[in-house]
């Protein structure tokens, strides 16, 4: 069954069940990932998935939902009874509409769908990702984690009112994380993770050298003295910090009391005026690009920090009709539904008098700590008190030379991470969750052993 | 009714598809593999949330599928699908046979077919008809979260309910052949406290496996006293400083540090990858003799409670550590063939769409002779850990827990609130300093995520004192 078919089935069972009004979100796909243990293929899978959330509105236009993988004529009929049932618990106080934006039409960009290369092509690169990466230094003994994988997927949007939107993609991810020992030392591990639309698309030299690079680069490594330093961010790094601390953009999350935000909030001073903040869905740079959301809203390129002030909220239907303003594409279907951000994009504003240029990540002399990437985020982060304390790999660089730091964790308050931003470099680098350039921020706690 | 009694294709749950397992495995053997496994699962779950007065959220879900693993030497493929009817199983075996590129048959292995079922659900039927309707489910609920408000520094108000039924077929070469029901109840209490520029949370949640009554008898009132004062403890609380320090971890959930920190490096699949540091360490000293750790998945009611795993094998006893001793490794099929570990009842996985791991289940230390007062009173200087946030640990054993809810011990005795601590360190140099236990070992649920995705265990522990750790702070 395709997704016209599937949509006419649920039309037509809606009707005999006298439901008039009704959504779908469906998504299929096709994945086949494998790992492998030096040289041998450890595990090799594959999944079909299909999984269909279904909501219908009831005489009283309270809306009731089901998820379910049955897409059998049976399953179909079964999903729109039980959410006819649980529309009967339908939220009063906050109601659910179609999208106004459902049927405008949305920016497909070319999909770049590859073919899958099958699982044994999959087992032969992995394979000699593994060998080369063992083989590019002697300290480095194993790749307890690594996987190539490739993906094939279709969604689909639906509505009784006649709108109807589906997109197929493909995508691949590689990840090598290597572990590095020597004698008389802990043992260190790091990683790297490529995306691409399919196997072809991906560098695996350049994760096989950022693996190695990375892990090798630890391996001299020392404690850190607990005390206050100057922070140079990763890329990578302050784009974890951001999405961990998304709630403060998320309209969803200021109505239900657990955002560093309110209302109000727009035009508020967060930051230094260099800073713009964008989430951009769309961006050429995102393999996982999706031309509308759970709502069916078209995705796009939505301002949150402009000049350093609050811009936007990310939106959906209800969140938009409370704020009285329109969805934002960023609505993910569910009996609540969610809100969420795409694709962060960090950048230097024009207005940047105030940065201190003088930090920067090659060239700066000076003693701080660089922040490669942070760990554990959904432990060491009370979004809605808007503190975090995070362990991270690292460098603490002193008098011209860089050594690895052991075991420490970063600590403070996202709004004052964010007053404090100190230098915005130039450079932006595309990561896997975003784009952003090196970030600079004066004075964070860190906790070390030494 | 339960919804598994709908027909679904050629498989029926609740009925004997002998005949039909058989001739997949046979197919599978036929084409040469060492061993096949089926599990074919049948789901029907609900949600309810409850934001302060009102019922925001009400989720049901239902769901079907096969995860089909076939190994060949110490290799294994696995794949899964929706589909359940003979061709759809069958191609299933063929793309894993083709994955694992199997193509000598001739020395094929024995399937000498299917022992008697072993039905763990018979007397579980009924169970999806004694568990609480979504409108007892919702009153509770509400009148949880009613029980939150008793002031006006608590601005937001939670309460969710899930409930998950899962029944389940396992079938395997080796004439495994098993079924069960599996009921898992959770509830859980939030609220965020805001009084000028302070701001604090409190949250518990509480769970059992079976026990289709439990949500009834839960004590809303106990529950919500309890989240409600941790959230205005803290409230004020200043921020700790970082250092070395003595800790006490409270009982329940302070079993988190054991599971996460050393637990998971007793699993086979960290030794496979040669990421643990116990992987030689069998009968050798690796903690304080005053520490014994078990692994279980029998005691009843308990969220990591099972009547069969999900290899189609019993749970055990497992005494990981005795008196500082290690003793076991939690152990499943894969674990078994490539390590040499026995199995322990501890294949697990989320669903079908995982292959089966070694994974924990009830997960404990054992109590010890000492009250939590002989403990408080034995440090001078130090950090007592009431309440544990989640945590992680990474690649190379180092771990990094959030404390929920702290207090500075001044002089053996507890003095001011502190928030913003983090426990930081290694399995391996934190476990020989677990030097003293109390006698009041109290279990917690919890959810863990790892290889096989998401599964339902048990952590907890007596009181215990940790002669020195890091403590992240300010």
């Amino acid at each position: 069954m395709n997704s016209k078919e599937i949509t006419t089935q649920i039309s037509e069972a809606a009707d005999s069940l006298n439901l008039k009004k009704w959504d779908y979100g469906a998504s299929f796909s096709n994945d086949y990932s494998v790992q492998v243990d030096k040289g041998e293929a450890k595990q090799l899978k594959a999944s079909q998935k299909q999984i269909l959330t279904i909501r219908v509105w009831n005489d009283s236009n309270l809306v009731g939902i089901t998820t379910t993988s049955d897409i059998s004529e049976s399953g179909i009929q079964k999903a729109l009874n039980q959410a006819n049932i649980a529309s009967d618990f339908g939220n009063k106080n906050e109601r659910t509409e179609f999208s106004p934006l459902a049927k405008d039409p949305i920016e497909v960009k070319d999909s770049k769908k590859r073919n899958p290369v099958g699982i044994k092509k999959l087992l032969t690169l992995l394979r000699e990702a593994e060998v080369k990466l063992l083989e590019s230094h002697e300290s480095i003994k194993s790749v307890p984690y690594n996987g190539l994988s490739e993906s094939f997927y279709e969604r689909v949007y639906a509505n009784s009112d006649g709108a109807f939107r589906s997109y197929t993609k493909s995508q691949a991810a590689l990840y090598l994380y290597a572990r590095a020992e020597e004698k008389n030392k802990k043992p260190r591990s790091s990683g790297s993770v490529k995306l691409g639309y399919g196997v072809e698309d991906i560098d695996i030299e350049s994760c096989i050298k950022d693996a190695s690079n990375k892990t090798i680069s630890h391996l001299n490594y020392s404690s850190i003295k607990t005390d206050k330093y100057l922070i140079c961010f990763s890329p990578e790094s302050f784009l974890t910090i951001i999405n961990a601390f998304s709630s403060m953009f998320n309209a969803r999350s200021i109505l239900d009391g657990v955002s560093l935000s309110n209302k109000n909030s727009i035009g508020e001073k967060l930051s230094t005026e260099a800073l713009n903040i964008y989430d951009d869905g769309l961006h050429e740079k995102n393999i996982s690009s999706s031309p509308f959301d759970g709502e069916g809203t078209p995705t796009k390129r939505l301002c949150l920090i402009n000049k350093g002030r609050l811009k936007n909220f990310i939106h959906s239907e209800s969140t938009a009709r409370i704020f009285k303003t329109i969805p934002t594409g960023h609505a993910g279907l569910g009996s609540k539904v969610s809100v969420s951000p795409d694709w962060i994009v960090v950048e230097k504003s024009e207005e940047n008098s105030d940065l201190k240029t003088s930090l920067d990540y090659s060239t700066y002399e000076g003693e701080f700590v660089y922040i490669e990437e942070l760990n554990a985020i959904h432990a060491g982060v009370r979004a809605s008190q808007g503190s975090f304390s995070l362990p991270f790999d690292g460098w603490l660089y002193k008098n011209g030379k860089k050594i690895s730091i052991e075991s420490a964790t970063v600590a403070g308050d996202f709004k004052y991470l964010l007053k404090n931003i100190v230098n915005i470099e130039s450079n932006q680098e595309v990561t896997t969750s975003g784009i952003s350039p090196h970030i600079w921020v004066d004075e964070l706690s860190i906790t070390g052993d030494a | 009714m339960l919804s598994s009694q709908i027909k679904l294709n050629q498989i029926v749950f609740g009925s004997c598809n002998k005949d039909f397992l058989e001739e997949i495995i046979f197919y599978g053997i036929s084409l040469g593999a060492d061993f096949v496994e089926i599990f074919i699962e049948n789901t029907d779950n609900s949600s309810v949330l409850a934001e302060e007065d009102f019922i925001t959220s009400v989720s049901p879900s239902f769901g079907r599928g096969a995860g089909i693993r076939i190994f060949k030497n110490k290799k294994d493929g696995f794949v899964s699908t929706n589909d359940l009817t003979k061709e759809g199983l069958m191609r299933s075996v063929s793309q894993a046979i083709e994955m694992l590129d199997i193509r000598d048959n001739r020395n094929r292995k024995v399937f000498n077919g299917l022992n008697k079922l072993r039905d763990y659900g018979l007397a579980k039927k009924t169970w999806i008809d004694e568990v609480p309707s979504i409108h007892e489910i919702s009153e509770k609920l509400l009148v949880s979260t009613k029980s939150l408000k008793k002031n006006n520094k608590v601005i937001t108000r939670k309460g969710s309910y899930s409930r998950n039924l899962q029944e389940v077929i396992i079938a395997s070469s080796d004439g495994t052949y098993a079924s069960d029901i599996r009921l898992h109840q959770t509830v859980g209490l939030n609220v965020i406290a805001n009084d000028a520029q302070y701001r604090s949370s409190g949250s518990r949640r509480f769970g059992s496996s079976g026990m289709p009554n439990e949500f009834r008898i839960w004590d809303h009132e106990k529950a919500a006293n309890d989240v409600f004062e941790s959230s205005m403890n803290m409230l004020y609380a200043d921020y700790v400083d970082a250092g070395q320090m003595p800790v006490i971890l409270a009982n329940k959930f302070g079993g988190v540090i054991f599971h996460e920190a050393c637990g998971h490096l007793l699993e086979t699949t960290q030794i496979e990858r040669g990421t643990t540091p116990f992987e030689n360490k069998l009968n050798k000293k690796i903690a304080h003799e005053s520490v014994t750790a078990i692994d279980e998945g029998i005691s009843e009611g308990s969220f990591g409670s099972l009547s069969v795993d999900d290899e189609g094998m019993e749970p055990e006893k497992s005494v990981l550590i005795k008196n500082g001793i290690l003793k076991k490794f939690i152990s499943d099929r894969a674990g078994e063939l490539r390590t040499g570990h026995k199995r322990t009842g501890s294949g697990r996985r989320q669903n079908y769409s995982f292959a089966a791991a070694s994974r924990m289940r009830n997960t404990y230390i054992a109590k010890g002779e000492h009250s939590k007062e002989d403990l408080i009173n034995s440090i001078s200087d130090g950090l007592y850990c009431k309440s544990m946030g989640g945590g992680s640990v990474g690649a190379t054993g180092q771990f990094n827990f959030a404390v929920e809810e702290g207090y500075l011990i001044k002089n053996g005795k507890l003095t001011n609130p502190v928030k913003g601590a983090t426990l930081i360190g290694e399995a391996k140099e934190v476990m020989p300093k677990i030097s003293m236990c109390g006698n009041d070992l109290e279990l917690a649920p919890g959810f863990c995520g790892s290889i096989s995705g998401s599964v339902n265990v048990t952590v907890g522990q007596p009181h215990i004192k940790v002669d020195s750790i890091t403590v992240g702070g300010r």
